[in-house]
């Protein structure tokens, strides 16, 4: 494909034309008040339109001007384990409680890295179960189920 | 209370036996943060913020405070020995100590930015102590306008010292700006951006959206191309300096010193500047400047001072205003709000010896990094062996269990998933991350104050220029623009930063 523009400015730019128009749109519910008495929807249509104008500033600014170098591969493998590992963390730290889950997210985590062999990824997650056992309940007293309801018989 | 009794009274706080305990963990951490890749002390200072909530004020803020200038000496090491800053401050360093290294005169490097380093952290502290206090004094007559003119200046300074594009950093702020203003109002209560869900109305977590940015953001960016670092130096002979070395950076020291003390109070990165501009400036002076680029002693011991006591005078805007000069002093604003201290021009006087035991610690803490990086610098080459494929698991589950401990909230941990994707494809597509977070910590009192001042004036926008401290803080503000976009400015800016990446 010969696209004769900055994929990263286009990009970069419909990111910024996106989270814009929707402060800007979401706010235009709320009170916009007057300068005298500002109301909570003012300052955000305010802003929300001048990143909507940035972003189309920025991928204009891009038109006719390819990048130089090659974009690097996308890192499909981290970015599926590393965001699902937060994901499943979120969902399921107060079922599961403090011990599977993070032996599970350190395991998958530590996976996402070409270089982990099944092994290691496991070394690490022992470890680091243990690691952050003795820092944050044992150091910190942290008070969280150490094996949730959900695995409770 | 003049100077020295003020001092006394901070001392008396700094040396605290636990104090000084948490002061070297906070220098440790920071060191170790500093000479490892891949993970800054951005990251690092988010990730501990919930473990300071159980400490007292002044220990929690002296320990957060030693991490962040502890990783500027830490960055050297890794730039002098490898090649590779663990720090962006320290790129300039790896320039002439990586050299110095290949010619065996890694001691020397070393030992050139210790000394350099802890003199002009020495140096910029006792400036700290000097300035802050009638700074603050003068901060107490500002008003709203006063404050948002105040903001604003500090916001696009950060855009002018940023490198990259300029439009894309102003997006970035505003990006920050607009996500500062989720949850409830604070005149009407009107809850905002919240999708109906109550735990989305105390607004976004701070540390979700720093240890996503920077942390998770960093983590995928790193899994693009992984390849493992190799140490070329294993073991590091002779620390000491010849009389001749010496010599050769006393000067270089001494403008660093001067340089980064000045630089460091602007607002972004000014310790990175500091460091490009010290070297600019040793290279223009030298006798032999076709040495530099070859491990010239200069080039080590003139950037590592200025950027050391820029990590220093960059905590003046903090301590006396309330207002961050970069993402690090952010979170140290975080840090004070956490601990029930609004941060302003009143903690001098409502919290004597808090202000004072943070900056008597700083002395504490420069002669603990001495001690800690010359004699144990093998321990610190044997720590670069540790692989990232083992660190960054650590740093997604500290980040997660990190977070969740503060508010017990589990939409902090979606939270930190959301930047994490968001910020890497910022970061991807070319754009700064450190602006966003500004932008997101100042938002809220760049409204607050918007609002406030035009009830003060009845709607009447003029009330900005019509004060003369806020005409002339906007004006400064134009004028920091300015410069960013003057062509001439920008090739100079391109040539200052081309080492960065």
């Amino acid at each position: 494909m010969a696209l004769n523009a900055s994929r990263n400015d286009l990009a970069a730019g419909a990111i910024f034309v996106a989270f814009g128009g929707y402060f800007a749109l979401e706010a235009l519910r709320y009170d916009f008040g007057t300068p005298f008495r500002m109301g909570p929807g003012f300052m955000p249509v305010l802003l929300g339109g001048i990143l909507v104008a940035l972003g189309i500033a920025v991928a204009a600014k891009g038109v006719g001007k390819p990048d130089e170098a090659a974009a690097p591969p996308w890192p499909w493998r981290g970015l599926v384990l590393v965001l699902g590992t937060i994901l499943f963390f979120a969902a399921t730290f107060r079922g599961l409680g403090f011990i599977p889950v993070v032996l599970i997210a350190g395991l998958a985590t530590a996976l996402s890295s070409t270089r982990n062999s099944m092994l290691s990824a496991l070394v690490i997650s022992v470890g680091l179960c243990v690691l952050c056992l003795l820092i944050f309940v044992v150091g910190l007293g942290m008070i969280v189920p150490l094996v949730g309801p959900w695995l409770r018989f | 209370m003049d100077l020295f009794s003020s001092l006394g009274l901070g001392f008396s706080v700094a040396l605290d036996p636990f104090n000084i305990l948490y002061c070297f963990v906070g220098v440790l951490l920071g060191t170790l943060v500093g000479v490892l890749p891949g993970i800054g002390p951005t990251a690092t200072i988010a990730m501990l913020l919930p473990i300071t909530f159980s400490l007292n004020a002044e220990t929690a803020l002296i320990m957060l405070a030693g991490i962040y200038y502890g990783a500027q000496y830490g960055g050297s090491t890794t730039a002098i020995l490898i090649n590779l800053p663990g720090e962006s401050s320290a790129a300039v360093t790896a320039i002439d100590g990586y050299q110095m290294a290949r010619k065996g005169r890694a001691g020397p490097a070393l030992a050139a930015a210790a000394i350099g380093s802890f003199f002009a952290g020495s140096v910029a502290t006792f400036l700290l102590a000097a300035f802050a206090p009638p700074l603050a004094r003068a901060a107490l007559n500002f008003g709203a306008p006063e404050y948002f003119s105040l903001i604003v200046l500090g916001l696009l300074v950060s855009i002018a010292l940023a490198h990259g594009s300029i439009i894309k950093a102003l997006a970035m702020i505003v990006l920050g700006l607009l996500l500062g203003m989720v949850g409830q109002d604070i005149y009407t209560g009107t809850p905002r951006f919240t999708f109906g869900l109550r735990e989305l109305f105390g607004g976004l977590n701070f540390v979700a959206v720093a240890v996503g940015v920077f942390g998770v953001a960093e983590i995928l960016r790193n899994l693009e191309n992984e390849h493992e670092r190799e140490v070329g130096v294993k073991a590091v002979k002779n620390l000491w300096l010849t009389r001749d070395d010496i010599k050769r950076i006393i000067w270089p020291v001494l403008r660093g010193t001067g340089i980064g003390s000045v630089l460091g109070v602007l607002p972004g990165g000014g310790h990175i500047l500091s460091a490009f501009a010290s070297y600019s400036a040793e290279k223009r002076l030298s006798k032999h400047p076709e040495e530099f680029g070859k491990g010239a002693i200069e080039g080590v011991a003139g950037p590592e001072s200025a950027n050391n006591a820029a990590a220093q005078t960059s905590f003046i805007p903090l301590m006396t205003l309330g207002i961050p000069a970069h993402p690090v002093m952010a979170l140290m604003i975080g840090a004070f709000i956490l601990q029930g201290i609004t941060p302003g021009p009143n903690v001098i006087n409502e919290q004597p010896a808090l202000f004072w035991g943070i900056i008597a610690s700083m002395w504490v803490g420069n002669l603990l990094l001495v001690i800690l990086n010359l004699p144990l610098v093998g321990l610190w080459v044997k720590m670069l062996s540790i692989p990232y494929r083992v660190l960054f698991p650590a740093i997604v589950l500290f980040a997660c269990i990190g977070t969740f401990s503060i508010n017990q909230n589990i939409y902090d941990i979606y939270a930190i998933a959301f930047f994490g994707i968001v910020g890497y494809l910022l970061i991807r597509f070319g754009c700064e991350p450190a602006p966003l977070l500004l932008g997101f910590v100042l938002g809220p009192l760049l409204e607050e104050h918007l609002r406030r001042a035009m009830i003060i004036s009845r709607g009447d926008p003029t009330i900005f220029v019509t004060r003369p401290i806020s005409a002339t803080l906007l004006v400064l503000a134009l004028a920091a623009v300015l410069v960013a976009v003057l062509p001439s400015i920008r090739k100079k800016r391109a040539e200052v930063f081309v080492e960065e990446d």
